[in-house]
């Protein structure tokens, strides 16, 4: 089981093989389209991070000691980066989800998309990520 | 006030160089910006009255004696008569600088939360930008009047047979856009403001959409408030114009208190300034005010017939060529329209559109354009608005397309 930063390294490592955004992005949007969707009966108001532009969904669920996420967005490179974000933050330690950054969107060329005034509901969904993991590392003490 | 659609004679390409900022680059592409809907560029012209003003005579207006002052004071004063003569207002005292339509806005409906009691009706059409609808909604808290909608049709048009309805003696302000910013449909202003004044009703009308393609004649439309934002006619942010017949005017009471919109003050009272003054408290955008003027200057240069017609055929180019591409929807088809097209292609979320677009180089803008309830009666999230203005040529059009068949080709 790798840690966060092994997975944002390994995801850094798969980006650095496109040698333009066409074909990062159109890595990211497979990527959105295999992200294994949230349940439906998950995909509800409380679960939705609005943003201006594109609607995210996040579900966390404990299993053992390990915070799992599974989410949804309406906007294709939305979910792409939801994916990614996934990836690198699903099944993980509370306490490792709350020591990590997000430095490695950057390093994918992805920065932009997680501006704040971009409204897409990323921003919101990282704080909503580390929000389940301050609730449930005070579960697990 | 037809949107012409005879061919043009507008040289573009000697108008292009005008504005520096179409020459740049974004994101390794050639800038195609179709977003004048909510800022168009602004002209060396306007720039240049911008830098005059700080290079020659920066100074507080109205109360000094110093040349500098009344220098600053007679061209700031000097554009709103070109203001006045713009929209042929009858007095340049009924021209009200603002920083903006919302601003404009709020001042009229703030002050009919005096003049408002419980049960009076205000209409509001369902076209209208958030800015619209919520400071209306704010006064009806506070008067207990009621607000309701002017509802629209699946073409964008509003259904002035149910205008027609709700009309009554209760009825005391109509409030309505000239063009609609998420859809562009021109509304039929002259027979909404003579039906509202057959009940007594005033009507404000928001022209920020119409202005920058629409030479707007207040007089001749007979409309009691009519507002604008310099932004989007070629001037700068954070200016823009309230027109108020001097009758309405003058029954409003101030909507800020401070310096220049008083007469007289002692402790126990205040006499308030005569207009505009009364409507303009504490030091205005002085530089944005005679930029704004420069704007105006800059495009009746040009001329609004010549701009009009040339935007038109700017819009039917781009209809003709988006409909080509399958599955594209355009949302707003009234048969009066300016040069705005909101689209959707079939099963792609819009912001997907804007981004990939954006890394092409082209501006477009994605969303509700604040105007949500619209998009919620065609049940979409939002859509992509390409807004035109006389400065995109047909080439930008043809960049544009074959950006948007590349960005449904990677995301569908």
């Amino acid at each position: 089981m790798s840690n966060i930063k092994e997975i944002q390294d390994e995801i850094v490592d798969e980006f650095s093989m496109f040698d333009d955004w066409m074909q990062r992005y159109e890595y990211m949007i497979e990527l959105g389209k295999t992200l294994p969707l949230i349940d439906e009966k998950y995909k509800v108001e409380e679960n939705l991070i609005k943003g201006c532009q594109s609607k995210v969904w996040v579900h966390a669920e404990l299993q053992g000691d390990k915070l799992t996420f599974t989410a949804d967005s309406d906007a294709i490179i939305t979910k792409g980066i939801v994916a990614i974000l996934i990836r690198a933050f699903s099944n993980q330690h509370p306490s490792a989800i709350l020591e990590a950054d997000t430095q490695f969107i950057d390093e994918i060329g992805l920065k932009e998309h997680l501006s704040p005034t971009r409204a897409n509901g990323l921003v919101s969904m990282i704080k909503q990520l580390k929000m389940y993991a301050v609730a449930y590392q005070t579960q697990l003490d | 006030m037809k949107v012409a659609a005879e061919k043009t004679s507008l040289d573009v390409e000697k108008i292009r160089e005008d504005f520096p900022i179409l020459k740049r680059e974004v994101n390794g592409y050639p800038l195609v910006y179709f977003d004048n809907a909510a800022t168009s560029q602004t002209p060396v012209q306007v720039m240049n009255a911008i830098v005059d003003y700080y290079s020659n005579y920066n100074s507080n207006i109205h109360r000094g004696v110093h040349t500098l002052s009344q220098e600053a004071t007679d061209k700031y004063e000097g554009a709103r008569k070109k203001i006045q003569t713009h929209f042929n207002a009858a007095h340049s005292y009924e021209i009200i600088l603002t920083s903006g339509t919302t601003h404009a806005i709020n001042l009229v409906a703030s002050g009919f939360s005096a003049l408002l009691q419980e049960g009076d009706e205000i209409l509001v059409s369902a076209l209208e930008h958030h800015s619209n609808i919520v400071p209306w909604q704010m006064i009806t808290e506070k008067t207990g009047a009621v607000l309701k909608v002017i509802p629209m049709d699946q073409n964008g048009e509003l259904v002035m047979a149910e205008y027609d309805k709700l009309l009554s003696e209760k009825t005391k302000v109509v409030f309505v856009n000239h063009v609609s910013n998420a859809l562009g449909t021109v509304n039929p202003v002259k027979e909404i403001i003579d039906k509202a004044h057959k009940v007594g009703a005033a009507v404000l009308i928001d022209g920020a959409q119409a202005a920058p393609h629409i030479k707007a004649d207040v007089q001749a439309m007979d409309v009691d408030f009519y507002v604008a934002s310099a932004h989007k006619m070629c001037g700068p942010t954070g200016v823009g114009v309230l027109y108020g017949k001097e009758e309405w005017l003058k029954k409003l009471p101030p909507y800020q208190g401070g310096g220049e919109m008083i007469a007289t003050v002692t402790f126990e009272k205040t006499t308030y300034a005569d207009l505009p003054h009364k409507f303009e408290a504490g030091t205005p955008n002085i530089c944005g005010g005679i930029a704004f003027g420069a704007a105006l200057d800059y495009m009746n240069a040009i001329g609004f017939d010549e701009i009009a017609a040339y935007e038109h055929e700017l819009l039917e180019y781009a209809t003709q060529k988006l409909l080509e591409i399958e599955g594209v929807k355009i949302y707003g088809l009234a048969k009066e329209k300016t040069a705005v097209i909101s689209f959707n292609i079939e099963g792609i979320h819009p912001y997907d559109i804007g981004t990939i677009v954006d890394k092409l180089g082209i501006a477009v803008r994605t969303g509700h354009h604040c105007a949500q309830p619209i998009m919620d009666y065609y049940k979409i999230p939002g859509t992509v608005r390409a807004s035109f203005s006389f400065y995109n040529t047909k080439k930008e059009i043809d960049t544009f397309i074959e950006a948007v068949k590349r960005a449904k080709a990677m995301l569908e």
